[in-house]
């Protein structure tokens, strides 16, 4: 294969690949429990992954899904899809199918990077999805899928040169869907001049370097683990990636084996930590950074933190996939401005409206509005959800993003979360939409008509209940309703209760009244 | 097929799985990994261990090794109804 060649600047995403494997080819770039792949591997996997996709008829400007656990193949798939012209959209393995035939009609992917185990749910939907001419598998098949290739079959051939698909930076880098108060998920276009521009902020205030390793154990489905692949791959630092949290102990173990010194997490995760260094106490020396974001964290555990990654530095963030972040709290201030997410990000501004769009004084609640080159292109195919979101700003043509959640600023300008307008729920980090949950729920045979909503829990934030009117006879309890769930939605939007109820609180129009429901509790 | 591990195949089937049966699970199938359990079900395998076999879990046999597939959830009981734990294996 040729030798890489250092881009002189980095215009698009792929170009932070290149140059870290043109500098620091021989280090760790991904580090997971079953691999170890230095930045000469990932940058010659990913050429050759980009080359065989390209040779399937993957052209610039198609979206190239990639349904997988956390793995280094989901890297090598990113910077592929991004190498061969393509947008990539990393689908959380847990979605069921539903879900994944809805995600990738919507998007109309052209081909998908799976594994064998998840390739029984793609065989259920595959012949819905005309788009979809190549499936790329990792290992065995479960399932016999006509249109499927090897990936060690297809990345067999290194390409000598490999034809420049002629992406420009304003060209479409990423889809990520995420769940709003609707049925559906949204795809948000982000293309590759806003995540180079992210990407940069972020390492920015983080004040990463080379030397980091950063933990990953967040899905790269969301963009806040996806994140910390891009930024490690633009620092050329090296990435530690796990599946799950779901064996804190495990994890722990790992971030001090593998000396990790970035810790992302949401408060679920560190009110995990927290409880187990109560029990007996936890050392993790090597962290330097903390950082939090999805819902605040609360200010008894930052001491507690400390204790465990002692001169770590706890950064405080809000941020939305629109935009992918907004603003973060400088360590130094955690404990001068406990409650506030800070400040703006490198680059970017912040408004706080009222609803004429003017700027609200110090202390009055308003609309946080976002201004900067990280602000979304808009939603796939979606113009009206669109607008809701991305307002004029100051210029012409120029569009704001309105995060339509409730923010009041101190006199120094410091940001505070107040609320969200919408009913999406926050569980352990996630956004779960109560309609998308509905949906499902009464698709379930026996269900009559369902109602969610999120309650408050200390561990979660929110736990999901549900609310379930049964049809006469059905014979339904809630370890069954349960599985039912399991086999239709992610785990995480499962509700955690289900209350049978004999009928829905509604209005006089038919809508159900979801406060009687939350507060009858 | 001991009655332990009868058992944890039907806690598991009967809570998480909704097409297959409490003895259709390999029993080296990663539960996590194949989707069957998330956090939030590991604490709920973890209150189940402690509750149906009184033994006690503590937060350093939470590991994949000890929890992570059926064979080693009955191993890990196994070990722990008779006085042993994975630290000391």
């Amino acid at each position: 294969m040729k030798p890489v060649v250092q881009p002189r600047y980095e215009r698009l995403l792929h170009d932070s690949l290149a140059r870290s494997a043109a500098e620091v080819p021989d280090k760790e770039a991904v580090v997971t429990a079953d691999e170890r792949i230095s930045y000469r591997e990932l940058d010659e996997r990913s050429r050759a992954l980009a080359h065989g996709l390209r040779e399937r008829g993957v052209k610039r400007g198609d979206r190239v899904a990639i349904y997988l656990e956390n793995s280094a193949t989901v890297v090598v798939g990113v910077y592929a899809a991004l190498r061969a012209g393509a947008a990539f959209m990393v689908v959380n393995p847990q979605t069921k199918a539903d879900k994944l035939r809805y995600i990738l009609s919507d998007s109309g992917a052209v081909a998908l990077l799976t594994d064998g185990r998840l390739a029984r749910t793609v065989a259920e939907v595959a012949d819905e999805l005309p788009s979809l001419h190549t499936v790329v598998l990792r290992g065995r098949a479960a399932v016999e899928m006509p249109r499927a290739i090897d990936l060690d079959a297809l990345t067999a051939v290194a390409p000598d040169d490999a034809a420049d698909p002629g992406a420009i930076p304003l060209d479409l880098a990423a889809l990520v869907y995420t769940s709003g108060s609707t049925g559906n998920p949204k795809g948000v276009m982000l293309s590759h001049q806003n995540m180079v521009f992210a990407q940069q902020s972020l390492c920015d205030y983080l004040r990463l370097g080379r030397d980091d390793r950063i933990l990953d154990v967040v899905p790269l489905a969301f963009d806040y683990g996806l994140y910390q692949a891009l930024m490690s791959v633009h620092l050329g630092a090296t990435l530690v990636l796990e599946p799950s949290f779901a064996f804190p102990n495990q994890v722990v173990q790992r971030v001090n084996e593998e000396a990790v010194t970035v810790l992302p997490g949401v408060p679920t995760v560190f009110a995990t930590l927290v409880s187990m260094h109560r029990h007996q106490p936890l050392s993790m020396p090597t962290v330097r950074r903390i950082t939090n974001t999805a819902a605040h964290l609360p200010d008894d555990h930052v001491p507690l933190l400390l204790e465990m990654c002692p001169g770590a530095l706890v950064y405080k963030m809000y941020g939305l996939t629109e935009c992918k972040r907004v603003c973060y709290l400088e360590p130094e201030l955690a404990l001068v401005k406990p409650l506030s997410v800070g400040k703006a990000i490198p680059g970017t501004e912040t408004f706080v409206l009222d609803d004429r769009g003017r700027a609200v004084a110090p202390g009055e609640i308003g609309v946080l509005h976002v201004r900067g080159p990280h602000v979304m292109m808009g939603y796939w195919n979606l113009p009206d959800a669109t607008a809701h979101m991305l307002k004029p700003g100051p210029y012409p043509g120029e569009r704001m993003l309105c995060t339509h959640d409730y923010f009041k600023t101190d006199e120094d300008g410091f940001l505070y979360f107040v609320g969200r307008s919408d009913d999406v729920i926050k569980s352990r980090g996630e956004k779960v939409s109560p309609v998308e949950v509905e949906n499902a729920l009464s698709g379930i045979p026996g269900v009559r008509e369902a109602a969610v909503v999120g309650v408050p829990d200390e561990l979660m934030g929110q736990a999901v209940r549900a609310f379930v009117v049964l049809e006469e006879g059905a014979d339904l309890d809630e370890r069954a309703f349960r599985r039912h769930c399991l086999a239709r939605l992610e785990s995480f939007m499962v509700p955690r209760d289900v209350v049978f109820v004999s009928d829905l609180p509604k209005t006089a129009s038919g809508k159900v009244r979801k406060r009687d429901l939350v507060e009858g509790v | 097929m001991s009655e332990t591990e009868r058992d944890v195949r039907q806690f598991v089937a009967d809570n998480f799985i909704l097409d297959r049966g409490a003895d259709d699970l390999p029993g080296d199938e990663s539960l996590t990994q194949s989707g069957v359990l998330d956090s939030m079900g590991v604490l709920e395998l973890i209150l189940f261990i402690e509750e149906r076999f009184g033994v006690k879990v503590p937060d350093e046999d939470t590991l994949p090794s000890n929890l992570d597939t059926v064979d080693n959830i009955v191993r890990y009981v196994q070990g722990r109804l008779t006085g042993v734990s994975a630290a000391d294996a």
